[in-house]
């Protein structure tokens, strides 16, 4: 059963074509069956992959495919294969099936829009992009996933085009992803020069044996990687365009959130981290970045009114979490953490999605209230899901998952007491914030009636993803043992001072004082909460703090205005002079040369004559 | 019979150009132009001719054939398009004819 591998990523592949050439003529109904389906049949295919690679124990505990050969030139000879280890088969399934319940949800949720099959098609491509990223054997190939990703996130965020505030939104995605990009493919012709292939394993074996561990190459090489990853994963500083994306359509965003694009980066990382081992500098800079961004979204998440963009900013931090464990080494845990957040986080989105549609695109977590009562099996899940973000002690699935990269933070080799105070803090925000959104939405006084319900579709993912939520963090031991043979165990050095019980303890402790006061601000006395912001330097910093601590407004200063300065100063292209002045040249000597056009035929007649003997004599007499 | 020298033939035959060219240039009527032309063709049929006698050899009078066959053909389109021009403008005055100019 493994060799229908090819199926995964075709399946969509091709309902997207389908979709695309003939979605318009197809009736609502059928739209859907073949793109939830094909979404589906390739969460089944993987299933089944999954479960062939379990009983066949492939040798390498890998498992190639090689379609056909994509380019040959000159050596240099990037196939088409598909390579299945531990790592992407867990990614895979994860994204098959998250994706499949995220589509299944979809189907109703966006049966009153008019662009109904160019959604699904457009789904349907993120997830076929997402399997080859993650399936591809070679950088190249995983490359063209990769573009493929941006590109449908920016078809998706942009997907209500009307409105030029959506458009400009996708824009801002894919030119702020298209920054790292351009990292990444530098990282990419810098890797083939010195090692001559893009082939992963063979690059990594190469890595290994040709670089000496922190390398200024490696080190160069790991770092235009991670600009790469930063941009897709939305970290510091590419983290702008991710709390924009919000304009796209719910499902979307669940889409971006848990299952593709933006846990791209930190595959990618955890592809090639036999060269991050190798360039410890680099590492360290993925960790940094990782416990920056995620304080700094946590704070930025604390500010906001728009449900979706609280969301919007734990993502960002729980993938800084992501970062974090990948820059310790810690990197089971990282994906152990993708997967639950895969989870937790799709549920949340589309938790938002029933919310929103219900109160008529009422976004902000002020004017909601009291939904509790109205909409049980949304709060019941979005509180399951809230609770696993937070993570719950013992219960949730975000619990093992984070406390694993809590605890690793500081036990693990690359870890330090700095990282694992960042990462604890971390979760005393995420408890913080997810606390205030759900007391804010679901408790309290009802602030906007509902009026809308979802039906079964809506729901059935919703529950599906609620037990996910739970029963994802009792895999962790099992999970650890399968990606054993892809990725390294964090290696165990400072053992002494903190025990993981301490560690676990601690951050049990942050979840319980996280709920205590964003249930006394935000429940018990909320004008504590008015006090707070009505004070000058509250203020300030709300301010600060709503606007993403001013990125945007750097950003705007120190490249978007000097560029257009530059452009402005520029309107007419310097380097266009040199054809324009070709084409006065032409214009010049055509308005001389005219005058010899006088319609006389004996000047004509003459001319000829003339230039007949001229021509005769120069033959002659030269 | 006396051979005539080739020197005296091509200096008729260039003296014929001429007068055909001098003929093209100065005249303004379209007729005349016409005429012009032909002597210009015949003066080239005639060199053709004197350099077949000096060498012996047919190809001369074969290059005279086909300019008497171009010059009937250049006659019968260029005397249709006169007629033509001189139902359309009632003049045969080259100079006045110069709508084509750039």
């Amino acid at each position: 059963m493994l060799s229908w591998l090819w199926l995964v990523p075709a399946l969509p592949f091709a309902s997207a074509l389908i979709l695309m050439l003939f979605g318009s003529h197809m009736p609502r109904r059928a739209v859907a069956a073949v793109g939830v389906g094909s979404i589906g049949l390739s969460a089944l295919v993987s299933a089944l992959v999954a479960a062939g690679f379990f009983s066949a124990h492939p040798a390498g505990n890998s498992y190639t495919q090689v379609l056909w050969t994509w380019i040959d030139v000159a050596g240099f000879r990037p196939q088409v294969g598909l390579y299945l280890d531990a790592l992407s088969l867990v990614m895979v399934l994860v994204v098959t099936f998250v994706g499949f319940l995220i589509h299944l949800y979809s189907a109703e949720f966006m049966i009153g829009d008019d662009g109904y099959s160019r959604f699904f098609a457009y789904m349907n491509l993120f997830v076929a992009s997402m399997i080859t990223l993650l399936l591809a054997d070679n950088l190249l190939l995983l490359l063209l996933g990769w573009e493929g990703v941006g590109l449908c996130s920016y078809l998706l965020i942009g997907f209500w085009y009307r409105d030029p505030a959506n458009g400009l939104a996708a824009r801002k995605a894919f030119i702020v992803t298209r920054a790292g990009d351009t990292a990444f493919m530098v990282g990419l012709f810098l890797l083939f020069t010195r090692l001559g292939t893009l082939h992963i394993q063979d690059l990594m074996q190469r890595a290994s044996g040709q670089l000496q561990a922190g390398s200024p190459y490696a080190v160069v090489a790991a770092l235009l990687l991670l600009g790469g990853a930063v941009g897709k994963s939305a970290q510091l500083p590419l983290q702008v365009w991710l709390p924009d994306a919000m304009a796209g359509p719910t499902p979307t965003s669940a889409l971006i959130h848990a299952a593709t694009m933006v846990t791209a980066g930190v595959y990618l990382i955890a592809r090639t981290h036999v060269l991050f081992s190798l360039a410890t500098d680099a590492q360290l800079t993925v960790a940094i970045v990782g416990a920056v961004t995620l304080l700094l979204a946590g704070f930025s998440a604390l500010t906001q009114h728009d449900i979706k963009r609280v969301l919007a900013y734990s993502t960002v931090s729980q993938i800084g979490y992501m970062f974090l464990a990948l820059g310790v080494g810690a990197w089971q845990a990282a994906i152990f953490h993708f997967m639950t957040h895969a989870f937790f986080k799709a549920l949340l989105f589309l938790g938002a999605g029933v919310i929103i549609q219900t109160l008529h695109e009422e976004h902000s977590i002020f004017r909601m209230g009291g939904l509790r009562k109205e909409l049980p099996v949304t709060f019941w899940t979005f509180l399951i899901a809230g609770c696993s973000l937070a993570g719950l002690p013992f219960v949730t699935a975000g619990f093992f998952s984070k406390d694993l990269i809590i605890w690793q933070t500081s036990s693990s080799e690359g870890g330090h007491p700095a990282l694992w105070l960042a990462a604890t803090a971390g979760a005393l925000m995420t408890s913080l914030y997810t606390f205030r959104l759900i007391f804010r939405v679901f408790f309290g006084p009802i602030g906007t009636p509902a009026t809308r319900h979802a039906g079964y579709t809506m729901k059935i993912p919703l529950i599906l993803l609620g037990f996910l939520s739970i029963v994802g963090g009792y895999v962790k031991e099992p999970l650890l043992g399968f990606l054993h043979s892809s990725l390294p165990a964090a290696v165990e050095a400072r053992v002494g001072g903190l025990t993981e019980t301490v560690s676990e303890a601690v951050a049990g402790l942050m979840f319980l004082v996280g709920l205590y006061f964003a249930w006394l601000f935000h429940l018990r006395k909320r004008s504590l909460a008015d006090d707070l912001v009505a004070n000058p330097v509250g203020r300030a910093l709300h301010q600060w703090w709503f606007k993403d601590w001013g990125f945007d407004w750097l950003y705007d200063r120190v490249f978007v205005r000097p560029y257009l300065w530059v452009a402005n100063i520029n309107r007419s292209d310097f380097i266009d002079a040199f054809y324009t002045g070709i084409s006065r040249l032409a214009d010049v000597s055509y308005r001389w040369l005219r005058a010899t056009e006088s319609g006389r035929v004996r000047w004509y007649a003459s001319a000829m004559a003339a230039g007949s003997v001229l021509f005769i004599a120069m033959v002659l007499f030269l | 019979m006396t051979q005539i020298p080739m020197r005296d033939g091509l200096i008729l035959a260039g003296i014929l150009f001429s007068l055909g060219l001098i003929g093209l240039l100065v005249r303004r009527n379209l007729i005349f132009i016409l005429m012009s032309l032909e002597v210009m063709l015949n003066s080239a049929g005639l060199a053709f001719i004197v350099a077949g006698s000096r060498w012996r050899q047919a190809d001369g009078q074969v290059m005279f054939l086909f300019i008497l066959a171009i010059a009937a053909a250049e006659v019968a389109v260029g005397l249709a398009l006169t007629l033509r021009i001189y139902l359309r403008f009632r003049s045969l005055d080259v100079d006045t004819l110069s709508g084509m100019r750039g």
